[in-house]
């Protein structure tokens, strides 16, 4: 765990980098997360998923899958790989403020 | 009298039903079990029927005779359930009221989910194990098999034993020696993992099992789109979603899975794949108290695996028991989960871990039993052996002497045990 300043914000990371405290979690906080992941700008269609993962986390307490997110966010499986490239789930969780999500196990 | 309704007779719904059976009586409870099919496949075992070391004869058994004999049996479709008037609607209008509802009936494999995948190559040029059909189809192919590029793709997660596909590639180095053709056989495994495992640990161990035994590894890797080849002579391509592509002669695909057709036709029942979230220390449903979910059927953050529907029967069957008397629930299920990896040459490695603590090297059950993480003999007689304990122990809802719900620790490396108890 290691404490890191962003956005002028002191917060709190996981060894993979994951806010360990969503509270901390603001929308400038978003962007610098984003820009470290290397996605500069966060479009409209970013900040929907952005969004609905901490809707999701805050009614599940969990983040959705990417099968779940490409069935209810609205947003293709195709175009998250797009906002998100690699693992968009984990990454959107990541800029999301919210923890991995746990479908992995 | 109470009722209790049991959706499903495979392993969670069977075991169930007998642990319940053990200690309410007749004039207590009447249960009742349903499912559509007959077949009781000991799932295990389909691992081992691509290489003719099993038959489906020896695997599947009839689903009622799993019963004690004052359990009715109804083999039916189920239609839906209504949670509010605690009711199940079967497929022939049969409507069956419950005090309590186990939901048990698994996982669904879903190839057509993935684009291309049920295509014209299905289960010509890709195949999956993890239905008795596939295996059986596979076998036949793995027998024809010349060389080229094997691939394994688990297309995403969750999926039944997670384990199972890294088993698949060990059996597979071991069957293609056999045959003489390893050295005219690229083998791949395509995960969408950013390791060989979910663990740690254990992901590391298996990682380096998979380079010694020459076996490559593609991670991260989620599966868009199957392209089968027009030529009967190749096979094709598997393409993810950030357009890699993977090209096989033979390819062994693991599906999405989702919860039965049901659970999606009854309001409130499910999530969006119909597994059905349930507390995952009590097994009851947030939904309805009257509702209680195990095994695959269960969306709760643990492997979809055998020992853990058995490790949750024992809980869930107490907890029944304590709703049904009024009495708080407090049997807790810890997320114990207990796995031989089958890695060939007649060697298997077993891992033991929870909710908190991840598999750790040791032994178990205590420090003078199987090995853990470590490959043996012993382990692979002691998979081999299971079977008997599944039909004689386990089904009848008997306890395996010196395995319990609960993880036990005393034979694991303690040092890494306080290690993996202070990161969870």
């Amino acid at each position: 765990m290691t404490t890191d300043t962003i956005a002028g914000a002191q917060v709190e990371l996981n060894d993979e980098g994951f806010l360990v405290d969503p509270s901390q979690w603001n929308e400038d906080v978003a962007v610098e997360l984003a820009r470290r992941e290397g996605i500069d700008p966060l479009t409209d269609r970013h900040w929907e998923v952005i969004r609905f993962m901490r809707a999701e986390y805050e009614a599940k307490g969990t983040g959705p899958t990417v099968r779940v997110l490409g069935k209810t966010s609205g947003v293709p499986v195709k175009e998250l790989y797009q906002l998100f490239p690699k693992g968009p789930a984990k990454l959107a969780a990541k800029i999301a403020g919210i923890p991995k999500p746990r479908g992995c196990i | 009298m109470h009722r209790i309704v049991i959706l499903g007779g495979g392993t969670g719904g069977t075991l169930a039903a007998n642990r319940l059976r053990r200690t309410l009586s007749s004039s207590e409870a009447a249960i009742t079990v349903v499912d559509q099919d007959d077949r009781h496949v000991y799932q295990p075992g389909l691992l081992f029927v691509p290489f003719g070391l099993a038959h489906l004869d020896e695997i599947v058994r009839p689903r009622g005779r799993q019963l004690h004999r004052d359990i009715d049996y109804l083999q039916v479709p189920i239609d839906h359930v209504d949670m509010e008037d605690r009711t199940v609607t079967l497929g022939d209008g049969q409507v069956l009221g419950y005090d309590v509802l186990v939901v048990a009936t698994g996982a669904v494999l879903a190839p057509e989910e993935t684009e291309g995948l049920t295509g014209p190559g299905w289960n010509q040029k890709a195949f999956t194990f993890y239905d008795p059909d596939g295996a059986v189809a596979l076998a036949q192919a793995l027998e024809w098999f010349e060389g080229g590029s094997l691939v394994v793709n688990v297309v995403e997660l969750p999926i039944k034993c997670p384990v199972a596909p890294l088993e698949f590639c060990f059996l597979a180095d071991w069957f293609l020696q056999q045959q003489g053709i390893r050295d005219k056989v690229d083998l791949t495994y395509v995960t969408p993992l950013d390791g060989a495992f979910t663990k740690p640990v254990a992901s590391r161990r298996l990682g380096g099992m998979l380079q010694e035994k020459g076996i490559e590894l593609v991670t991260e890797f989620n599966t868009g789109e199957v392209v089968y080849s027009d030529s009967p002579d190749a096979g094709g391509r598997l393409i993810s979603y950030d357009d890699r592509e993977v090209a096989f002669d033979l390819a062994v695909v693991i599906p999405v899975h989702n919860g039965a057709a049901y659970v999606g036709r009854s309001p409130g029942l499910g999530d969006e794949l119909g597994f059905v979230p349930v507390d995952e220390h009590t097994l009851q449903s947030a939904a309805s108290p009257h509702v209680f979910a195990l095994g695959d059927a269960a969306a709760v953050p643990v492997s979809k695996a055998g020992s853990v529907t058995h490790f949750e029967g024992e809980v869930l069957a107490e907890n029944v028991r304590r709703f049904l008397d009024d009495r708080p629930l407090d049997a807790s299920y810890d997320g114990h989960a207990n796995c031989f990896i089958e890695t060939g040459f007649s060697k298997a490695m077993l891992i033991d871990f929870n909710y908190d603590v991840e598999p750790l090297p040791g032994r178990f059950p205590g420090p003078v039993g199987l090995p853990l993480m470590k490959e043996s003999h012993l382990n692979h007689l002691g998979k081999l052996l299971f079977q008997w304990f599944y039909w004689h122990s386990l089904l009848p809802g008997r306890d395996i002497p010196g395995v319990h719900s609960a993880m036990p620790t005393a034979g694991k490396d303690r040092q890494q045990l306080v290690e993996s108890e202070a990161t969870a």
